[in-house]
């Protein structure tokens, strides 16, 4: 209430300014002339009492001045007349202005999108019902979040943490609403995720755990919001409906609300599958195999009050009967858990320390953006004190001096914060809608919350002040005497100044930038003219999926031998090739497998765990994949003849022993069969590009089927044409069929996409570093030059050398670069460390990423100073000395 | 004029206050008032007047209104509010007690101690 009434006070006291100031000027004139009829009633004249009582009151400002304060009407007033005071400062010095509100702009812009990014991946949960007791369950020592079904219901059935165990995967799917069929990501999901999640649903209703009864139990659908609107218009009428997934009849049970778009941040399906309906789906039935760990993730809601400890601790008394029990498929059964919105730690980690990474340096942008306006305004400070001295010198207190400079500073900082996040708002909605990978359903919705806004103000007051308190020590220390009398005082500090701290600071941050930068970029490089074990150029990929089509079993490789058989015959195709899974696509299928003397064939005794691809005969050739000895495979390498494989050099040396003898070699697969080692291929790029050479193994696509197929063309026929020619070749073998065709190059797009990312954000905030860097270096190099004018000048005139002249004017700035660059390059090369997961072979102990720091920084600084020595050289002393 | 005491800080709304008190007075009746009394003991500054007043106005203890004075001037005229009246009996109280405290700790002679 108090508060309230003095508020009212306050702010009435500034709209009734103009009549309380009539009333004050009243009633202090009517003291003095009440003053002055008494004088003049003791005998004077009356200009005499009256002149009198004016000295006698004293003075007449300063007494109206604290009037004002004591009625209440000061502060917010004085705030007012600060901010117009400001506002007519800043108007007059367009340039300083421009210059500090963009750098702020940037900074600030920078922190606010990488915030962004932070807040929609890391702090922001997924959109469920109470997140925060919603965890994975991670397996193993490297924490791996996939599971097998089986593993999964004895999980769920014997666990007593948790409320429910969930379980979803990810699949590519058919779909067909009645006129076209097209491609489509779902969700397989067990029965009881909606249901475990809380999760309402927006249009009819879900499926739940008692719809389950066996595999192809429940053809349902549910639709999420986004693919109800994009493809259904809106129709409330869909509820009930059948659509052909695969050819299957699914009935529509719904619609999820808007706001859930699935368990995982990034990846988006559009519709949700009982995945108990697995082989309608992918073609192939799971749900038995133990040892196959193809669910994405296994999560639920933890019972209240039982911890995290207890519920792993749990979770590993079931792991170890599960040990015990299957001995052949289930490895060490270590639990831990984890938030489900990464897909678990071995994602969740290196993003979560990338992002942290790039906002420490976005957050050290900013801090290298408060130094150099810190020291545009202790300059400007300085070239103010003739301004600060006369209001000094009339009476001002220091105070309302520094107030008034702080209010210059926040207001800066305030536009240039609006700015900064108004750019920043329009990058994360552009962020937020757009689709990196165009046939997977990744994307991140990162539009901006109020934690946004709520940082990027607080980040522009914070750096208002800290940019704005470096002035005060100088402004405090003004001798308003000294200053009028002398003109600027310009002492030259031999000591460490904090500008020169600031600036060692920003030159530092700089080198880090420019280290980090560049280290991803020559990663980056790297990782493109690597050696992926295929040749991506000329290459068009068809991807498609028989199973969409319904076709299962045998039928599946007589189709994809039809599919080759169509496109070879395309006039200007040298050959064409299968293979299950894209090598660098999205990770790679992987089996362990055991040397051919291993008896006991548990997981525990595995030689390796090898990459799996399942090719047709031509697709080693057709790929350029280089034949080191033996064979590839022939049509005849089929279910009748035994088992072979096609390995890479890795493989052989690690499981065969040999890469020279290794052919005819056998080893032995996880279900104990024999293989043949038939052929050895040179080593290639598996699941990513950042990954040390691992083994890989290529079957038949005779014996070892698979539904799912990349069909490489290899022809140097422009793309345009050749995609026309494919498409209408896949149409005739069968209309009904989804596929996709691109280059084999932005097929890897997929693969280059984090290494990419990393580098241009790392880029991006590298320009800025060194943006700031130029600005700082020729900021303190310009005032060093202008404050040593005459020093320089006397200099020359006494036969200074102009190597000499530009020691004395520019060695200090030089020293702070060299320094700064040091601590930076010792710093990025720390950093850089970070870097190694997400970008190829990112090692900073690379003479060239070393070399191009220093000649980056060195010509940071060459073109920082460039203006500056020349004006230091171009002094006349003549010119200097008829001036004083 | 050498003979007239500094007021100790704080103790100016004391003597407005207790000089509005006997009734409406305008600002430079309150100096010639306290003048009056104290026998023109106490300086008291002209300018320093007016912002003690401005402030027991907001604190709402004074309240002023517009009238003429005995030299047919406009002034502006204070008279105390029942807060005002209140706080001036609590601080002449406090007064008196620190007054009368300090007055025998002062007096005290060596061997009372």
């Amino acid at each position: 209430m108090k508060l309230v009434d003095s508020l009212r006070f306050r702010i009435a006291a500034v709209f009734h300014r103009s009549q309380m100031n009539a009333e004050m000027e009243d009633e202090l004139r009517t003291h003095i002339q009440h003053r002055a009829d008494d004088l003049e009633r003791s005998g004077l004249a009356r200009a005499e009492a009256e002149r009198r009582a004016r000295i006698e009151f004293g003075g007449y400002q300063r007494a109206k001045e604290e009037c004002h304060e004591a009625a209440g009407g000061t502060f917010v007033e004085s705030v007012f007349q600060d901010l117009r005071f400001a506002l007519r400062i800043l108007r007059k010095s367009p340039g300083f202005t421009v210059v500090a509100v963009g750098t702020l702009a940037l900074a600030i812009g920078a922190n606010a999108v990488v915030f962004g990014v932070l807040n929609a991946l890391i702090l922001r949960p997924i959109n469920v019902p109470h997140p925060q007791t919603l965890y994975a369950v991670e397996r193993g020592n490297d924490k791996a979040v996939n599971h097998s079904y089986p593993d999964y219901r004895d999980l769920r059935d014997r666990n007593r943490s948790f409320e429910d165990l969930m379980a979803y995967n990810v699949a590519g799917v058919g779909i067909d609403t009645g006129n076209n069929p097209s491609g489509a990501w779902t969700m397989e999901v067990t029965g009881n995720y909606f249901d475990g999640l809380g999760i309402p649903p927006y249009l009819g209703r879900f499926f739940h755990g008692s719809d389950e009864h066996g595999p192809n139990s429940a053809p349902y659908i549910v639709l999420t919001y986004a693919y109800w609107h994009a493809h259904f218009q809106d129709d409330r009428g869909v509820v009930g409906r059948v659509v052909q997934l695969n050819r299957h009849p699914f009935t529509i049970l719904g619609v999820a609300p808007p706001e859930f778009r699935g368990t995982i941040s990034f990846v988006f399906p559009d519709f949700w599958v009982p995945i108990v309906n697995q082989e309608q789906i992918e073609g192939v039935n799971m749900l038995n195999e133990r040892g196959t760990h193809f669910i994405v993730m296994v999560l639920g809601h933890l019972k209240p009050g039982v911890t995290q400890g207890q519920a792993i601790a749990d979770l590993n008394s079931i792991g170890a009967y599960l040990e015990k029990t299957y001995p052949k498929d289930d490895g060490h059964m270590i639990f831990s858990l984890t938030h489900p919105g990464l897909t678990g730690d071995w994602l969740g980690d290196p993003i979560r320390e990338f992002l942290t990474g790039l906002m420490l340096l976005a957050g050290l942008i900013l801090l290298a953006a408060c130094a150099n306006l810190g020291s545009l305004f202790a300059a400007r400070a300085a070239d103010r004190s003739k301004e600060i001295a006369v209001r000094l010198a009339l009476g001002s207190r220091p105070r309302r001096i520094l107030r008034q400079l702080f209010t210059e500073a926040v207001l800066i900082s305030l536009i240039g914060g609006a700015v900064g996040l108004w750019g920043s708002i329009i990058l994360l909605r552009g962020l937020s809608v757009w689709r990196p990978l165009p046939t997977v359903p990744l994307n991140v919705p990162v539009t901006p919350d109020v934690r946004v806004y709520g940082v990027a103000l607080l980040l522009s007051l914070a750096s208002g002040f800290l940019f704005g308190a470096v002035p005060v020590r100088q402004v405090l220390r003004t001798d308003a005497y000294q200053v009028i009398k002398s003109g600027s005082t310009g002492t030259i500090g031999r000591r460490i100044t904090v500008r020169d701290l600031l600036l060692v600071l920003q030159i530092a941050v700089c080198a880090v930038l420019v280290t980090s930068s560049l280290v991803a970029v020559r990663g980056l490089m790297r990782s493109l003219h690597s050696n992926f074990g295929f040749e991506p150029q000329n290459a068009m990929i068809v991807e498609t999926a028989v199973s969409m089509a319904g076709y299962k079993g045998d039928n599946v490789p007589i189709l994809q031998k039809r599919m080759i058989d169509a496109l070879a015959v395309i006039p200007g195709v040298q050959s064409v090739g299968l293979i299950d899974r894209l090598p660098l696509y999205y990770g790679a299928n992987s089996a362990i497998v055991f040397t051919d003397k291993t008896t006991d064939l548990r997981p525990a005794n595995a030689a390796a765990e090898a990459a799996m691809y399942n090719v047709s005969p031509e697709y080693l050739g057709t790929a350029r994949t280089t034949l080191l000895a033996g064979r590839g495979f022939t049509w005849h390498d089929d279910k009748s003849s035994p088992r072979v494989a096609v390995v890479n050099r890795e493989f052989a040396s690690k499981i065969l022993g040999s890469v020279t003898n290794g052919t005819g070699q056998y080893y032995k697969l996880g279900d104990g069969s024999r293989v043949q080692v038939v052929g050895i291929v040179e080593d290639g790029k598996y699941a990513s590009l950042a990954e040390a050479p691992q083994p890989a193994m290529f079957f038949p696509i005779l014996q070892s089927p698979s539904g799912q197929a990349g069909l490489v063309v290899r022809s140097n026929r422009d793309a345009q044409q050749l995609t026309a020619a494919i498409k209408s070749t896949m149409h005739d073998v069968d209309a009904g069929l989804p596929f996709e065709i691109k280059t084999w190059n932005q097929e890897l797009d997929a693969a280059l996409l984090a290494p990419r990312l990393a580098t241009i954000s790392l880029g991006v905030l590298g320009v800025m570093g060194a943006m700031l860097s130029i600005t700082g270096i020729f900021g303190m190099a310009a005032h060093t030059v202008s404050k040593r004018l005459k020093e320089l000048g006397i200099r020359m005139a006494l036969g200074a050398r102009p190597t000499e002249v530009l020691q004395a004017a520019l060695g200090r700035a030089f020293r702070l670069l060299a320094f700064g660059s040091a601590a930076g390059l010792f710093l990025g090369v720390l950093a850089s460390r970070v870097l190694a997961f997400i970008v190829y072979q990112a090692t900073p102990r690379d003479p060239i990423v070393l070399g191009g720091v220093v000649f980056a920084m060195a010509m940071l600084g060459l073109v920082a100073a460039w203006i500056p020595a020349q004006r230091a050289l171009s002094v006349s002393p003549l010119v200097l000395l008829r001036d004083e | 004029m050498t003979d007239q005491a500094q007021l100790l800080p704080g103790t100016l709304d004391l003597l407005i206050l207790r000089a509005v008190s006997l009734g409406p007075l305008h600002g430079y009746g309150i100096l010639l008032r306290i003048g009056q009394i104290s026998d023109n003991a106490l300086l008291i500054e002209q300018g320093a007047l007016y912002p003690g007043l401005f402030r027991l106005v907001r604190q709402g203890l004074l309240k002023a209104s517009w009238g003429t004075s005995e030299n047919n001037r406009r002034a502006k005229f204070y008279e105390l509010t029942a807060a005002g009246r209140k706080r001036l009996r609590e601080e002449t109280d406090n007064w008196n007690r620190l007054a009368a405290a300090i007055g025998s700790v002062l007096a005290a002679q060596p061997e009372e101690v």
